[in-house]
Formats: C-alpha cells, sequence, structure tokens
C-alpha cells in the first residue's frame, strides 16, 4: 500500500486517468484519445492529472489497440501452417450467414488463403498418430511463408488438444527460423476442441500480437524516458491484468478488455456496497453494454466473438452490446410505426443538438427536450442549437405524422427506446438462466442513469446503483482489478470413464501454470485465489454448463451431484437417466491487490455543506405525460445520507441522473446514489 | 387505422416479439438434440384464437417455419370446431406432426398451448422442434425412397400430451416405442413444452400491463402496418408477370427432374404467385405439401425484404395460388420428407430468379439451395454400438450487386452451424481426409458466386450404410443477369478401389460401406451476377493468386490475360473487346 497508482483507460473518444495517491487522495483526468499512437493520450492524461510518469509507482493500462486492429483490419500479415486437407477451415466457418434473412453477407478470413500452407500430418481424436509429421515440409513452408512477408505464426494441425506432440515440434522447427517471437501453436492458447474456432482464435492472437507489442513497447519506452521505473500492468478480456512483458504472448486476451473493465469496477463497487447481485448497463453514444454480475462474479464466457465468423473462444467477461445509445435515430418507418434506432447518428454529423449538421432526432435530443438533461452541460456541442429548432424537429418527423406534439413524441422515443433495452437485458439473463427482477441495475456511462430508473421499472427491477464516478467506470477497473490467468483443458470423455486422480493432477497442473503468470509480479499481490471448474453436458448435448469445482481433488460422484444441481439451477430439467460429460477442465488464479477505497472517488471535503450546498435549484421536466417541476442537484456536493425524492435531477460532470416521479435516491457510505424505482 | 396510439402500438409490437424471443431461448438452451439446441432447427410464435394467423413469430427461429405453424394452428382450430379434436383446457398441449394439416416433414413435430385470458381463449402458443428421429425405414427420417408417408416415420393428429398441465404417459410411450434413441426424447419434450410455459407466463404480464383488449386492438393494428409495410416493399416492382423455373433433380425413386414452374404477377396491390405448370405429384420423397409451399415463398420474400416485420399482416399482400394437382400441393399418402429440406429451397430459388431482373440490386443469383444432408448409419465394433451421423453442409451464395456470394452459406431454409470434424471423429469411426473449399465453384460474373465445400470422409472400422438427400447434381445454381452457373453438387462412393456415383446424382440410400472406403461429396457453388467481362481484373487476378481458380479459368471465363501472376491490360483488353 502507499502506493501511487494510476488506473489509464484509452477508449474510442477519451482517454481517462484516475490516480490515486500515497495518502488515499484521487486525481482524474479525461484527455482525447490519440488515435494513430494511444501512448500520447495516455502521456497527457498523466500531464493532466498532474502528474509525471517519474512520480507513479504504478501504472495499470486498459487498452482499445487490438480491439481497433481487428474491427479495422489493420492486421499483422499472418501465415498459417496446418493440417494437410485442413487449409480452409478458416474461411468455410461453421456453414452458417451474417443475418438470419438476405443472402448478401460477406465473410473474410484473417490469413489470406495462399498464406495458408498445408503439410503433412494428421492426429485421431483420441490423439493416436495417424501420418507422421513431415518435418521438411513444416521448414520448408515455414521459409516459404517468411519469403512471403509474414509478420507472425501460426501453427493450427487437427487435435492438437489431444494429443500437440505434432504441433509442438512444428512450433520447435519454426520457432529455430522465424526471426521474432511470433510464432502461436493453436493448442497453448486454447487447449479445446472444435478446429475452426481453436484456430480463429489462434489467428486472432498471431495478428494482435506485434501491433500490441509494438504499442505496448513504445509506451514502456516513453515512460521510461520520462523516469517510470515499473512495468506497466494490462487489462485482459477476463477483467484481470497481466504484467506487460507477458501480455503480447496471449495478446488476444486483450481484445474485448474495454467492456471488461467497466464490469471490474462494477463488481468492486457492489462487495463495498454489500450488494452480490446486478445487471450492469454501460450506456455510451452508439451503443448499450450489458453484463451481469452473480454472487458477486462477473459471468464469464469462452464463447464470444469480436464480429461475424470471428469467434474468440478464451474466457472473457461475457459483455453483450445493444445497438441503442445517446445516438439512436428516431422516425417512422414506412408502416407508419414509431422507430428508435438501429441507425445511429454517431458522432458525426451526431445528435441535432451537438450542432454539427444533424437534422433527424436522436435520443439525447428527446433528453434535452424534455429537460432530462442540461443544455448547458453538453461537452460535444459546436454550436448552440436553440430548443426551438428540437421541438421542430419531433414534431416534423414523428409528432405530426402520429397525431402527437412534440413532447409527447420525445417521451414516446425514450419509451421505445426502452423497451428494446429491456428486451436485451431480459436475454442476456434469461440465457443464462437468470431472472432479471433478482438483480439491482448497476448504471454507467455518459447515459446509463438518464435511463436506468425508467428501465428497471419497465422490467420489474426494485434498485438501481449509479456508481460515484458513472463517467469513469473504465479507469476506475484498472485501478481496482486483480491480476488473473485462466487455463482451460479438454477432456471431452464419460465422467464415469474419468478417474478423479486424472482430474486432480490436470488441475494443478493448470494452477501451477497459472501462478507462474500471475506471480510475476509477486509486489503486486497482496494473496492468491485458485478456482477450478468443470464444463460439463449429458450426453448428445452440445452445449455446456459450467460447474464451480471446490477441491482438485473431488471424487466423481461429488461432481457428478455439483453437475446435476447446476444444471436444474439453469434449465429447471432434471435428466438422471441420461450419462454426464465432462468437456473441458478450468483453472482460475486471481492475485488479489490491495482493496482500493471507492469512497476517496468523491472528494470529502466538499461534501461538507450539507443537502442545502448541493440544491442547485429547479427545472421543467417532462414526466408521465406533462410538465413538473423537478429539483436539481450537484452529485459532487450530496452528502453522505442524503435522500432526495423524485421527480429530481442529479447533475455531475461525468453523468446525469434522472429520477423518475415515484423514486427516491439515498447517498449510501461510499458515494453511490442508491435509488428504490418505487419508493 | 385505428386503435390504440403510435407509442402503444410500438411498444406492444416489440413486447410481443420479446415474448417470442424468450421462448426461442428457452427452448434452445434446454433442448437436448443438437439439431434444436446447436442448429436452432425450431421456432416459436403466438398465433389467433379464431383462425390461427400469426401475431408474432421468434427472431431467432428457422426460417421455413415463417409461414408454417399458423396453417398448423388454422387446421387445429378448424378440427376443434368440427369436434374431430377436443377442445382446449388451460395448461393442454397439443402434440402434431402431420404435413398435411399445416406441417414440412414428419421430424417437425409441433407443440401447440392455449393461453386463456379470465376463462376465454386468447390466443395459441406454438413451437416446432425437429426431431432427430420420428421412426420410418431410415435413421433420421429422410428416406430417399419411401413412396408412401407411412414409410417415413409415425405420424401424429393433434392429440393432448399434456392434459391440465400433466404429461400423458400412454401417449408419451406410444411415442418412444415408435422413434429411435427414444430415451433421449424425453429431454427435447421437456424442453418444448417449458419453452410454451415462457411464452405464457410473459404473456400473461402483458396481458396484466396492458389489459387484454388493447392488447388485442394493438394486435390488429400491428397487423395492418406490417400489410402497410409489405405493400410499400413490393411497390418496389414494376406492375407485370415475371416467369422463371427451377428443377429438382429426382424425386429419388423416379430418375427424372421435377419442375416448379412461377409466375410472379405484381397488379395493384397484390404479388400472385402461380405455380401453374409444375409437375404432377411424385412418387418419391420430394412432393411439397401446402404449407410449406407458401413457407417458401414467404421465407423468400422475407429474405428479399428481411427488415418487414413478421405478423399475419406481413404476407397478406402475397397471394399465392394452390397448385392443385401438382407436386407442390401434396396429398395424403405422398411421401414428403425432402420438402422442407430442399423442394423448398428450389420454390425460393424459382422466386429470386423471377424477381432478380426486376430488383437487380437487391437481390442475389441463386445460393447453393441444398441442405446437402449425408447420413452414415452403421455399427462400430470398437464401441460395440450404432451410430447415426449426419453431415450437413453448406453451399456457395450467388453474387449481388454489392459483392461476391458468401462461401459456406447454409440452406436458404436454415440458419444453423455444422458439426466441426473434431466433434464427427469423436463421435463416430470416421476420418476426414479433407474438408475444404472446392476451388472454381462459384459462378462467374462481375460479381461471382461464393465456394461450395469440398470433403472426403473414411470409415475407420466396421460396416455402415450411406444415404444422401442433396440437390442441384443435375445442373448448377443458375447466375443472373449475365452471369454463370454455379458448379453442381457432386457425390462419388471409392469403395474398395471403384469410384461410383449415385444413380439419382444426389439421392440415394443405403450404400454399403466397409472400413477403408470413402465418400467424397463437393456441394454447389453460387450463381454470378452480372457480366463476367465487367469484373475488375485486378480481384480477377486476386482470385488466382487464393488459388480459387487457375489461369486458364481467369481468361476463359473473365477475358483476363495473366503475366507472372499480373494483369497483362493490354492483352486483357484485347481478350475481352473480342468477345
Amino acid at each position: 500500500m502507499n502506493q501511487r497508482i494510476a488506473g489509464i483507460d484509452v477508449g474510442g473518444t477519451f482517454t481517462d486517468l484516475l490516480l490515486q495517491d500515497r495518502d488515499g487522495s484521487l486525481r482524474l483526468a479525461k484527455v482525447p484519445t490519440t488515435a494513430p499512437n494511444q501512448a500520447d493520450g495516455v502521456l497527457a492524461a498523466i500531464a493532466a492529472a498532474g502528474a509525471t510518469p517519474a512520480m507513479l509507482d504504478r501504472i495499470i493500462h486498459g487498452t482499445t489497440a487490438t480491439t481497433n486492429a481487428v474491427l479495422e483490419r489493420k492486421l499483422a500479415r499472418v501465415g498459417l501452417i496446418t493440417t494437410a486437407g485442413f487449409r480452409d477451415v478458416l474461411e468455410l466457418g461453421r456453414r452458417t450467414r451474417p443475418n438470419p434473412y438476405g443472402l448478401k453477407g460477406s465473410f473474410e478470413p484473417l490469413v489470406p488463403r495462399e498464406l495458408r500452407r498445408e503439410v503433412a500430418e494428421r492426429m485421431d481424436a483420441r490423439g493416436g498418430i495417424v501420418t507422421p509429421l513431415d518435418e521438411a515440409a513444416v521448414e520448408r513452408e515455414v521459409r516459404a511463408l517468411l519469403a512471403a512477408g509474414c509478420e507472425s505464426l501460426v501453427v493450427h494441425f487437427l487435435h492438437a488438444y489431444a494429443n500437440p506432440a505434432h504441433e509442438r515440434r512444428a512450433g520447435a522447427i519454426a520457432r529455430a527460423i522465424w526471426p521474432n517471437g511470433y510464432v502461436t501453436l493453436g493448442h497453448e492458447l486454447l487447449s479445446e476442441f472444435r478446429e475452426y474456432e481453436r484456430g480463429t482464435t489462434a489467428s486472432v492472437n498471431a495478428a494482435v500480437q506485434p501491433v500490441l507489442d509494438r504499442y505496448i513497447r513504445r509506451l514502456q519506452d516513453q515512460l521510461s524516458a520520462r523516469g517510470h521505473r515499473h512495468d506497466l500492468l494490462v487489462m485482459n478480456g477476463n477483467g484481470g491484468t497481466v504484467p506487460a512483458a507477458l501480455v503480447a504472448r496471449e495478446a488476444a486476451k486483450t481484445v474485448m478488455s474495454g467492456p471488461a473493465s467497466g464490469v471490474m469496477a462494477a463488481a468492486a463497487t457492489l462487495a463495498q456496497s454489500g450488494l452480490a447481485n446486478a445487471i450492469t448497463c454501460d450506456m455510451g453514444g452508439t451503443s448499450t453494454d450489458v453484463a451481469l454480475i452473480a454472487g458477486g462474479v462477473p459471468e464469464v464466457s469462452a464463447e464470444l466473438s469480436i464480429a461475424y465468423g470471428l469467434p474468440i473462444h478464451l474466457p472473457m467477461v461475457d459483455v453483450r452490446s445493444v445497438g441503442a445509445g445517446g445516438g439512436s435515430i428516431a422516425g417512422i418507418d414506412r408502416a407508419g410505426m414509431l422507430r428508435v434506432g438501429p441507425e445511429s447518428a454517431g458522432s458525426a454529423p451526431g445528435p441535432i443538438c451537438y450542432g454539427r449538421g444533424g437534422t433527424r432526432p436522436t435520443i439525447t435530443d428527446a433528453h434535452l427536450l424534455l429537460g432530462r438533461l442540461d443544455p448547458a452541460g453538453l461537452l460535444a456541442v459546436r454550436d448552440a442549437v436553440p430548443m426551438a429548432v428540437l421541438r421542430d424537429a419531433f414534431a416534423r418527423e414523428i409528432g405530426g405524422p402520429l397525431g402527437m406534439d412534440a413532447e409527447q413524441a420525445a417521451a414516446a422515443v425514450i419509451r421505445l427506446a426502452n423497451v428494446h433495452m429491456t428486451g436485451a437485458i431480459r436475454l442476456v439473463s434469461l440465457s443464462r438462466g437468470h431472472d432479471p427482477r433478482d438483480f439491482c441495475l448497476f448504471a454507467f456511462g455518459g447515459a446509463g442513469p438518464l435511463h436506468a430508473v425508467a428501465l428497471a421499472r419497465e422490467i420489474g427491477i426494485p434498485e438501481v446503483l449509479v456508481p460515484a464516478r458513472p463517467g469513469l467506470t473504465n479507469a476506475l477497473g484498472c485501478l481496482v482489478a486483480d491480476l488473473r490467468q485462466d487455463v482451460v483443458h479438454t477432456l471431452n470423455r464419460g465422467l464415469a470413464e474419468i478417474d478423479a486422480a486424472e482430474i486432480a493432477a490436470t488441475l494443478s497442473a493448470q494452477r501451477a501454470r497459472a501462478l507462474a503468470v500471475v506471480l510475476a509480479e509477486p509486489a503486486q499481490v497482496e494473496r492468491t485465489v485458485v478456482l477450478h471448474a468443470a464444463d460439463m453436458q449429458f450426453r448428445g448435448q452440445t452445449h455446456l454448463v459450467r460447474v464451480a469445482l471446490p477441491r482438485a481433488d473431488m471424487a466423481i460422484a461429488e461432481i457428478q451431484a455439483a453437475f446435476e444441481a447446476a444444471y436444474f439451477a439453469r434449465f429447471r430439467v432434471a435428466l438422471p437417466e441420461i450419462r454426464a460429460v465432462l468437456v473441458n477442465l478450468n483453472t482460475t488464479v486471481i492475485g488479489q491487490r490491495h482493496r482500493f477505497p471507492l469512497a476517496a472517488l468523491l472528494d470529502p471535503s466538499r461534501r461538507q455543506g450539507g443537502l442545502a450546498a448541493a440544491h442547485l435549484g429547479a427545472r421543467r421536466l417532462y414526466a408521465d405525460g406533462g410538465w413538473t417541476e423537478a429539483t436539481i442537484w450537484q452529485r459532487e456536493r450530496l452528502p453522505e445520507g442524503a435522500r432526495i425524492d423524485g421527480p429530481a435531477i442529479i447533475q455531475q460532470a461525468d453523468a446525469t441522473t434522472v429520477l423518475e416521479p415515484g423514486s427516491r435516491a439515498e447517498v449510501d457510505a461510499i458515494g453511490n446514489l442508491r435509488i428504490q424505482v418505487s419508493a | 387505422m385505428s386503435g390504440p396510439d403510435a407509442l402503444t402500438l410500438a411498444v406492444i409490437q416489440a413486447g410481443l416479439q420479446q415474448v417470442c424471443n424468450e421462448m426461442d431461448i428457452a427452448f434452445s438452451r434446454a433442448a437436448f438434440s443438437p439439431v434444436i439446441a446447436e442448429a436452432d432447427d425450431r421456432s416459436d410464435g403466438l398465433y389467433a384464437a379464431e383462425d390461427g394467423a400469426l401475431i408474432a413469430q421468434g427472431e431467432f427461429g428457422l426460417p421455413v417455419f415463417v409461414g408454417t405453424m399458423a396453417h398448423s394452428a388454422a387446421h387445429l382450430v378448424r378440427l376443434i370446431a368440427e369436434g374431430a379434436v377436443a377442445p382446449p383446457e388451460p395448461g393442454d398441449v397439443y402434440i402434431v406432426n402431420d404435413p398435411y394439416l399445416g406441417g414440412t416433414h414428419l421430424m417437425d413435430v409441433r407443440f401447440c398451448r392455449p393461453f386463456f385470458v379470465d376463462g376465454e381463449l386468447f390466443c395459441w402458443l406454438q413451437n416446432t422442434g425437429h426431431w432427430p428421429d420420428i421412426g420410418g425405414m431410415v435413421p433420421g427420417g429422410f428416406s430417399a425412397h419411401a413412396t408412401e408417408v407411412e414409410q417415413e416415420g409415425l405420424r401424429l393428429p393433434p392429440v393432448k400430451l399434456f392434459k391440465r398441465g400433466v404429461l400423458d404417459r400412454e401417449i408419451l410411450s406410444i411415442i418412444q416405442s415408435n422413434i429411435r434413441i427414444a430415451e433421449q426424447r424425453i429431454g427435447d419434450i421437456k424442453a418444448q413444452a417449458a419453452a410454451l410455459l415462457v411464452g405464457e407466463a410473459r404473456l400473461g404480464e402483458m396481458v396484466g400491463r396492458h389489459g387484454a383488449a388493447t392488447l388485442r386492438a394493438a394486435i390488429a393494428g400491428i397487423r395492418e402496418r406490417a400489410a402497410a409495410r409489405m405493400l410499400a416493399e413490393i411497390r418496389r416492382i414494376p406492375d407485370g408477370v415475371y416467369t422463371a423455373e427451377a428443377f429438382v433433380d429426382s424425386d429419388g425413386v423416379v430418375d427424372a427432374p421435377l419442375r416448379i414452374a412461377l409466375a410472379v404477377t405484381r397488379q395493384g396491390d397484390e404479388l400472385v404467385f402461380d405455380f401453374a405448370g409444375s409437375s404432377p405429384p411424385c412418387q418419391g420423397p420430394m412432393n411439397s405439401v401446402w404449407a410449406t409451399t407458401c413457407s417458401a415463398v414467404y421465407l423468400a420474400i422475407k429474405h428479399i425484404f428481411p427488415e418487414v416485420p413478421i405478423n399475419a399482416g406481413t404476407f397478406a399482400p402475397l397471394r399465392v395460388i394452390r397448385p392443385a394437382g401438382s407436386f407442390l400441393d401434396a396429398q395424403y399418402p405422398r411421401p414428403v420428407s425432402g420438402c422442407a429440406a430442399e423442394v423448398s429451397q428450389r420454390i425460393a430459388e424459382a422466386v429470386f430468379l423471377a424477381l432478380a431482373p426486376v430488383l437487380p440490386d437487391a437481390l442475389w443469383a441463386a445460393p447453393a439451395g441444398t441442405s446437402g444432408n449425408f447420413a452414415l448409419g452403421g455399427f462400430d465394433p470398437l464401441r460395440n454400438a450404432g451410430y447415426v451421423m449426419y453431415q450437413i453442409t453448406g453451399g456457395g451464395y450467388g453474387g449481388h450487386a454489392g459483392g461476391d456470394g458468401l462461401t459456406n452459406g447454409c440452406s436458404t431454409i436454415g440458419i444453423s452451424r455444422t458439426a466441426p470434424v473434431e466433434v464427427m471423429e469423436q463421435y463416430y469411426p470416421v476420418l476426414f481426409r479433407r474438408f475444404a473449399l472446392r476451388q472454381a465453384s462459384g459462378g462467374a460474373g462481375a460479381h461471382r458466386g461464393g465456394f461450395g465445400v469440398h470433403y472426403e470422409v473414411e470409415l475407420l472400422r466396421g460396416e455402415a450404410r450411406a444415404s444422401f438427400v442433396m440437390d442441384h447434381g443435375r445442373c448448377g445454381p443458375p447466375g443472373v443477369l449475365g452471369g454463370g452457373d454455379g458448379a453442381p453438387n457432386v457425390v462419388r462412393l471409392h469403395r474398395g478401389g471403384i469410384t461410383t456415383i449415385p444413380l439419382h446424382l444426389s439421392k440415394d440410400q443405403g450404400l454399403l460401406l466397409r472400413a477403408g472406403d470413402r465418400v467424397e461429396v463437393m456441394t454447389p457453388g453460387g450463381g454470378g451476377h452480372g457480366d463476367p467481362m465487367a469484373r475488375d481484373p485486378l480481384l480477377v487476378a486476386r482470385d488466382v493468386v487464393r488459388g480459387y481458380y487457375d489461369a486458364a479459368q481467369a481468361e476463359a471465363l473473365w477475358g483476363v490475360v495473366l503475366r507472372d501472376g499480373a494483369v497483362d491490360a493490354a492483352a486483357t483488353a484485347a481478350r475481352r473487346g473480342g468477345g
């Protein structure tokens, strides 16, 4: 403890920094993200906080470098060595199409066909050698790929999860030739069956490895040149961090790390608030990210896709994105039905109120027209737009055709947007067997707190939690994240056929491997936690149920009982007549860092004036079909224990919270707004 | 238009959609069979109490069920009114799979549950799930040789499988005595019924919030607006008559092609589909029942205008003339197992081909359009157990104005994923010798077709019998607007050193394989879109670098002359200029 630590998150628009000083006090900074080299924005954020790299004891960094690289396809040139007869696996995929209706989709594999080379070798499903490895062919093809300008290499053989001998041998041959360290073996990253998913995961890794490596090195160099004497810790998509020196080896794990850090911040906030279950809802300008925390633990999935045809089967915080954000455009469709989204005004031209040329009404415009947002508080405005222009737009585009006035039209837009988000939130929770009404709604992002109370009402969720800094949640996630490593290994055999000793041995080997990574930075770790789990199914099924294994040395009968209980909990179906299969064994090692005191997020000196000091006045708010008078409050000045009844609006630099009539907020001990939806 | 205000309509439309989506999710998540859990071969929806008309349908359901379940519900309503089926009570679930009562093939089993408000029937909750077996002469139900429906499996009229919430063990035992792998079906039956319960609970919440009267009025309003939306779309088609034809290779019994003749007429506010001139009913299982024929037209139109929501109003401006006396309106006891998987795709193809010339920017050339069913049933001496393996594969999609066709896209009527080779080899005594992109299979065009798949699988142990229900073996998927056809489907058997092809090219059953024998399949590529001579020569050169085509094909098909892999502009201009 008593270190000076900075959490720095690079998002699409802003780079956010939270710096915890040695005395526990906090500094904040928000600067524009610098797209060509994110490192410049990172340095700018440190400067904006009045700090220097030299004075920081530790930097924990979340980056979108790999996410952007994949989405924009600005990737390294990758070569693939694979089993004869199977070089097209990465291009054929799993025989789907991007959309259920319409036959126009397209898909480009990460590795073009001319860079996918075959060598003679073959394992069978049990790991027996069918065809020995043609080592001369490996050397020949590796040299050919090098000559073709490849920067990184993937070796991906069929059934390597069952017997990696050929992959290892080919890897050794390749590494002796390859001029850099960018050689990925399929089974090393993910020892799980399904050749398309494993091969794609390995290809993503190879394609972003040089990108991430260069970026982290450059950042580390720039920090060192300014006197910073420590290694960075980098956020992974599993919600944990990894030392910078090791992060590039498994670079694919940093893809989708941005949304994960927000969820980790939510989990830490919940823990310090005494809550266990939440649905997190991070609403921004173009999309809303939804995730689920049950029993204090964010749900993790190893079956996410970053885009159509690009599955990354590594354990990551399960964040689902819905195409509804402040910029979603509202209008009337050709059938005369009111519609909101999926079209978005984005940041250019943006909502009408930004004054950058937008003419079609958006959700943000609706909030402004109805008094839910303070016109003076908008950050992205170029030319201030008179309210009459907004009113005209809603009347023209929506109100007129539907026989409503402008305010009714704007209210309808917000209500319909909430109904769509409700559907997404319900599916996210239901598809995992949870009832959303058993959760609180954890709202963050610039727009999340504007919608949260109405959303919770729509779903039937009784409580909303708005954290102290809704707009800095990802940077907070960096500060609170633990070190974390996940290891997966496929068995895929009937539980009854497996020896308990084999399970125990596999789990303890996984534990040793993960501990080695987590403890590479021993000074950061206060305590290590080891979690074991099994992915299981009934024979004949394809989907998996994750079963927590409290010990490595469990008896087979205990595992069977744990599986049956987990299955019933999720599906409400008991199937004693069918045999259980153990598909994967998983071990997670968490190196817990010191607990971050969240109460420090709000400056205590500003909260001494009592409720009156936080009261900014009143404003007209359109709610429940008419205008009403809402009280306006300054979030940063609200003292602990303050109670505010809706209709009210609570404003702060990074977000606005709307208390609908009938709801009541209370400020808890660590500065969260705890809102009873129907008080 | 009248009734509830615009906001209420939009909110109720989204709400009804969510009820159905949640049924879809609940069904797949809890289902046992991979056909449902992994391949999503199921659908859930809400249907009107009085006539079975579609109210809303889940967005995650299999496209081919877009129109069939409304037919099934309509038959149920009629049979109850006629006294042939017992009237509904709360908690009942009817089970039915009769193809002639609004179905597809026998494997598609519908569950239908009444939804009551204050003791009055408000609507029906219904779902369809594809069961992996329903009895009959071949495991899995896709017999290529059946000549009457009894050979295809167990046929169930609407009967109450659940009576007031209690599973009828007697009916269950009749079903289980007539199907294969019966012990696993209880998992699917529970999942299918549980999905309807999820829908009932959610719909109950909506009734509580909005009231039954508002809900009823909104359903009518949403229907009117969907009809208006579809009308707006079909007005993009100029008045006129547009014709096309498509051919099924054979019926599996008689080796002669079956013709689908289609005339699409846009007259005023109606789009009329007339199949006059199509082949008469066939002996083999390639007959289509009326519900499936309608559904195939509906799903083709939904593919063309994907943004129109699905309810009864959506299809109101579409009129399909019942093709009585043809193989597209099969009557008992004609065998029908191929209708959902294959004939429906040929019908959709005819719709695409008819409208492509008048909607050149919206439409595509013909997709592979076959489900590529290859079934292998045998006995594994190592495990001392029987097995049935299904391999389904995609093919190329047609090129379109915006780009080349997708490679290895799934069937027009499906949305399912294939099983990985690593999974197949774990479960069955087979070894894949290759699983590859089928080179040069995409039809030439300004935008070429996508590629099919070329796989070869070897039997490792014991003996097995192979069956095939595929299509497009006689001719490939047609190109449009000057584009070339995709490559046709090819099946080869390599047995004891001798290579043969099935008599009917794409359909056969019971072919004996011994250890070491191999089956080789090449699925169709998509048709090309537009004049090949208009394709950017750089794209042609890229396709050669990737090995999709060779240099000789680049020159013959696209008139592009390559020198050391690069485009020879002068020679290309000369070659193209000279036609």
